[in-house]
């Protein structure tokens, strides 16, 4: 599409003569001209079509949607102002929970995952229990499903009336998170090691970097910038997930939607505490295109490296 | 090669008008109509074969699953013991449908409220009735009158509370979607915020970790919960009700059913002839009373 922009803009140039190249006294070919006007009209067209086709389709999904039977009950019972505006400020609140814990859990699920993956992914002899151990750890936590980790950390631990250990149920929803988490991330750092090329330690090895320094200058470099995308996949995951900490009673954005969905059986608020994830879940995503675009551009420019 | 394309977009685009289409013309019609609240109010006759239950001759009744007691035993909602399965099958004997004729379902709590077609023809499941409620479906009258309960583990200091004053520097749990919480949140107005549990199970565990000092629950299950599942506990006492006017218990019916009327008979002539009492005593016995918190 951009292309097509790109080239309509140059014939509109044409026409008014003020190309940057204009004085240079080059005079497009009539079959340049010919052939940019076919392509400004095909880009028309395709604009056109494209207009009208998502037009159509919304339209037919508006008609399908609100000449529902059930549509007035619906939007009473999903889209109700005055629920809306009740829920907004508790499920914010609530929201405020996941988003700490994002950022807590977050950071120690990267670092943690990191740790674990090198773990794995040491060479020698002697690092094999450490391996043993990585590989059993990611082998467990990534099975485990995360609601029954959670219900185990949450619930079970404090049964063991421990001292000094704490029973509130953020902090240990936090860890069952993170556990859970950080077994995921490994793996991903881990596909990320690996699919460096080895001739890419030969190179450092021969130059005289020892392992770590290999490790820390080559490999892994390359490897983080691969799996960028995936990380903040998981990342993203994260943060939803974050809410199942409620299994303690902790109140988050959903449960928060809950408490007023119970008394009143109204489910707006759910409907704003998923506009509200959604909202959280765009800049991320954002992010996450901004930083691989701008790894991709250093790399472009032979960078780094 | 341009046309065949072109001609392939046309389709594809067609068939999706098409379809879109096809999905307006086969949505389903509004199957229960306004006419049929109003003339539930009027001289509708509430005889077994005229009622519309989903399933002629059936009387289709829905609970969540698993069953609590003390309002099921055995979380077997069909076997006719415990208060509400007993309630159950004198509502249905009292429409004219015999044991046999009655058809359990098992509905988690939210699903029964949702809008849209609903599979059963009530549902019982200790909801409490509320104006606010009322406006997404429709309630019988009140089978059970009941009072919340606090409950904490003995020898702490919730468990020797006396008055709601003493509530409130604790930290408190109940179940969500109950007016447990709105006890809490309304009456106690703790100084921490309240935990709100999916289930009370989880509030149970709470409980028994320490995470909290006390919890709300009906007073019938806080007598449960005491007597048989967290012994070590005891009820510190009841709440008085808010407002003067008792809070019931009602069975749930679809917005605008056209079974709401009766139903709500036969609860009335249950209640007028004693048989709720009767059922109260025979299940409920062990929920005597308990000191109340001012």
């Amino acid at each position: 599409m951009t292309v097509t922009k790109e080239e309509s803009g140059q014939e509109g140039a044409d026409d008014k003569g003020d190309m940057p190249g204009a004085d240079d006294g080059y005079v497009p070919s009539p079959r340049r001209l010919e052939r940019e006007r076919y392509k400004t009209a095909r880009a028309r067209r395709a604009t056109t079509i494209a207009a009208l086709s998502t037009l159509v389709t919304g339209a037919v999904l508006y008609f399908v949607v609100v000449s529902a039977p059930g549509w007035q009950v619906t939007k009473e019972t999903f889209f109700s102002g005055q629920y809306a505006r009740e829920a907004f400020p508790k499920v914010l609140e609530g929201l405020w929970l996941n988003v700490r814990l994002l950022l807590v859990c977050g950071a120690a699920v990267i670092v943690l995952g990191m740790l674990i993956a090198i773990a794995r992914t040491l060479r020698g002899p002697v690092f094999f229990p450490l391996r043993v151990l990585a590989a059993a750890y990611t082998d467990f936590f990534r099975g485990l499903p995360l609601i029954i980790n959670l219900i185990i950390v949450v619930l079970g631990v404090p049964a063991l009336r421990l001292q000094g250990v704490t029973v509130d149920p953020v902090l240990l929803g936090g860890t069952a998170l993170t556990l859970t988490y950080s077994a995921y991330v490994a793996e991903v750092f881990r596909a990320g090691i690996e699919s460096v090329h080895p001739s890419q330690r030969a190179a450092a090895r021969s130059l005289g970097l020892s392992n770590r320094q290999a490790l820390r200058y080559v490999v892994l470099p390359q490897a983080v910038r691969h799996q960028v995308p995936p990380l903040l996949n998981d990342l993203v995951s994260l943060q939803k997930d974050t809410g199942l900490v409620s299994i303690g009673g902790a109140i988050d954005a959903v449960r928060a939607a809950d408490i007023i969905e119970g008394r009143s059986l109204n489910f707006t608020p759910y409907i704003v505490a998923g506009l509200l994830f959604v909202a959280l879940t765009i800049p991320m995503t954002r992010f996450t295109d901004w930083v691989t675009a701008r790894m991709d551009r250093r790399r472009a420019q032979g960078g780094t490296i | 090669m341009y046309t065949a394309r072109s001609a392939l977009r046309r389709a594809a685009s067609a068939a999706t008008v098409a379809l879109l289409a096809t999905a307006v013309g086969c949505a389903p019609q509004p199957s229960k109509t306004a006419s049929g609240k109003a003339s539930a109010s009027g001289n509708q006759s509430c005889a077994k074969g005229e009622l519309g239950t989903q399933t002629s001759d059936r009387l289709t009744i829905a609970t969540d699953e698993p069953a609590y007691e003390p309002w099921f035993k055995d979380d077997k909602p069909a076997n006719g013991k415990g208060f509400e399965s007993a309630v159950a099958y004198a509502v249905a004997k009292q429409l004219g449908y015999a044991k046999g004729d009655v058809v359990w379902q098992s509905i988690p709590f939210n699903k029964a409220f949702a809008p849209g077609e609903k599979t059963f023809d009530f549902d019982i499941n200790q909801v409490s009735i509320s104006a606010e409620r009322k406006k997404a479906v429709d309630f019988s009258s009140g089978y059970y009158d009941v009072r919340q309960a606090v409950i904490a583990l003995k020898g702490s200091k919730a468990a020797k509370a006396t008055s709601i004053a003493d509530l409130k520097g604790l930290k408190l749990g109940a179940q969500v979607g109950t007016t447990s919480l709105d006890y809490i949140s309304d009456v106690v107005k703790p100084t921490q915020e309240a935990a709100a549990y999916a289930k009370n199970d989880q509030a149970k565990a709470a409980l028994k970790n320490g995470q909290v000092d006390a919890i709300v629950t009906d007073l019938p299950t806080a007598f449960y919960i005491t007597a048989a599942e967290v012994t070590n506990a005891r009820i510190v006492g009841q709440f008085e009700n808010q407002g003067g006017t008792p809070e019931q218990f009602g069975l749930v019916l679809d917005k605008g059913s056209a079974l709401t009327s009766c139903v709500t008979g036969a609860v009335d002539a249950l209640r007028k002839d004693g048989t709720l009492a009767k059922i109260e005593k025979q299940w409920l016995s062990d929920a005597v009373d308990a000191p109340v918190l001012k």
